[in-house]
């Protein structure tokens, strides 16, 4: 199977029309001329973006999982929630199945995504050609699932919205929510980063020279 | 090179063949969707979005949640979360909440109405390329459904505390959600083509 690589053809990330890259000067960038995107073989520096991008993410990693996302005052009780403590919480109360969905949206999907991009970018890195098929795979995956982390942040907007009875009860929202969704923004910045058709090996060199 | 695709997962080149309708033409190097043969009805997609905005309204304007403690009644609006929110300290949630669910949902569908439109009466749109890139760009920003299940997930919270009941707002968010879905499946790729029928690009 030939790449477009190969051929020396790319298509238009903005609007999908196929160009044959030209033998221009180097430097030259090209454009499409249907919707002006620039026309690349690949995402320019993807690597060290999606490193920069995924490093940042997994240091609030720990602010997010340490700080409380929530602040609940009642008549009887003041309580501080981190995102694991929420889960806990509703696994007490009996909401075991909703304990299951927060559970995924806000602890595994994070991990997930930044353990994936991490083995995705070191085994691109190490031009590994293992399991290129499951890699692309996971690489979709994460970025079909990356937006669902999103769901504690609105949780405690609505809660916060909701719950404030002069007397009885008032939340407030922690640092934690703050640096949790800076983690999931991140994350989502660095799979768009990313460059899946590294997985499938470099350009040829032969390419490579014709452009810039 | 109108019969070629390549591949944006892996790069690699494929020959365009015909699909069955409703089929789905996948990459046989790694197995990421290349193309559809669902051709793109601009009049299902333009009322699609009209409902869409219209649903919007309604979502925006009736309570998801409404709460009941020893008397007293709370219910909440989307834009009341997202000032509370800002108000307690945490401008950055708030302002997430507001792009992702108010904002980018809304001018994704206003981007639909105003590129279909025209299309449908055979004219090209002057903004058309910048609203096309716009389009592509808010797509993954969007998070209607996410904020669904947030819904569902605080009423499950506050249920063992308080009266909880699921307002219109909710349902105007779930039939959103479903609006929204269908609308973005569309193959935005076959709506340049389909303007570069219509006329030379601008």
């Amino acid at each position: 199977m030939r790449t477009g690589a190969e051929l020396g053809l790319v298509s238009c990330p903005g609007c999908g029309l196929i160009y044959r890259v030209a033998g221009g000067e180097d430097g030259q960038r090209m454009y499409c001329c249907r919707c002006g995107a620039g026309l690349h073989l690949r995402k320019p520096d993807t690597l060290a973006r999606t490193w920069a991008l995924l490093i940042a993410a997994a240091l609030l990693y720990l602010p997010a999982n340490v700080m409380p996302i929530m602040f609940t005052a009642t008549l009887f009780e003041q309580r501080a929630d981190t995102i694991l403590g929420g889960v806990a919480a509703l696994w007490r109360d009996g909401a075991w199945d909703i304990a299951i969905v927060v559970f995924v949206a806000s602890v595994v999907v994070p991990i997930l995504k930044i353990g994936v991009l991490a083995y995705l970018l070191i085994s691109v890195q190490r031009g590994t050609t293992l399991r290129q098929r499951e890699r692309s795979h996971l690489f979709r995956i994460i970025e079909f699932v990356g937006h669902w982390s999103m769901l504690d942040v609105f949780v405690v907007a609505l809660l916060v919205g909701l719950v404030h009875f002069r007397t009885f009860a008032d939340v407030q929202p922690g640092p934690g929510a703050v640096a949790f969704a800076a983690v999931v923004v991140l994350t989502m910045l660095a799979s768009m980063s990313f460059d899946p058709r590294l997985i499938w090996g470099r350009v040829p060199r032969t390419v490579r020279d014709r452009q810039a | 090179m109108e019969s070629l695709v390549i591949c944006e997962c892996c790069d690699a080149a494929h020959r365009r063949t015909p699909l069955k309708p409703g089929g789905i033409a996948r990459c046989r190097r790694c197995g990421a969707e290349l193309y559809r043969n669902r051709p793109v009805d601009l009049d299902t997609m333009l009322a699609l979005t009209l409902t869409g905005l219209i649903v919007f309204v309604v979502a925006n304007t009736y309570p998801v949640i409404e709460m009941e403690v020893g008397g007293q009644r709370n219910s909440v609006l989307l834009w009341d979360a997202i000032l509370a929110t800002y108000d307690a300290g945490t401008g950055t949630v708030a302002i997430i909440a507001a792009l992702s669910i108010f904002l980018l949902p809304l001018l994704q569908m206003l981007s639909f109405a105003y590129v279909l439109i025209p299309l449908r009466a055979g004219r090209v749109p002057t903004h058309f390329v910048k609203v096309m890139h716009a389009l592509r760009a808010m797509q993954p920003w969007s998070m209607v459904e996410v904020f669904l299940i947030g819904v569902l997930v605080s009423a499950i919270k506050l249920s063992s505390d308080a009266d909880i009941s699921l307002g219109m707002g909710m349902w105007g968010f779930a039939l959103l959600t479903y609006l929204l879905t269908i609308v973005t499946a569309f193959d935005l790729h076959e709506l340049w083509d389909v303007a570069s029928r219509r006329r030379r690009p601008a």
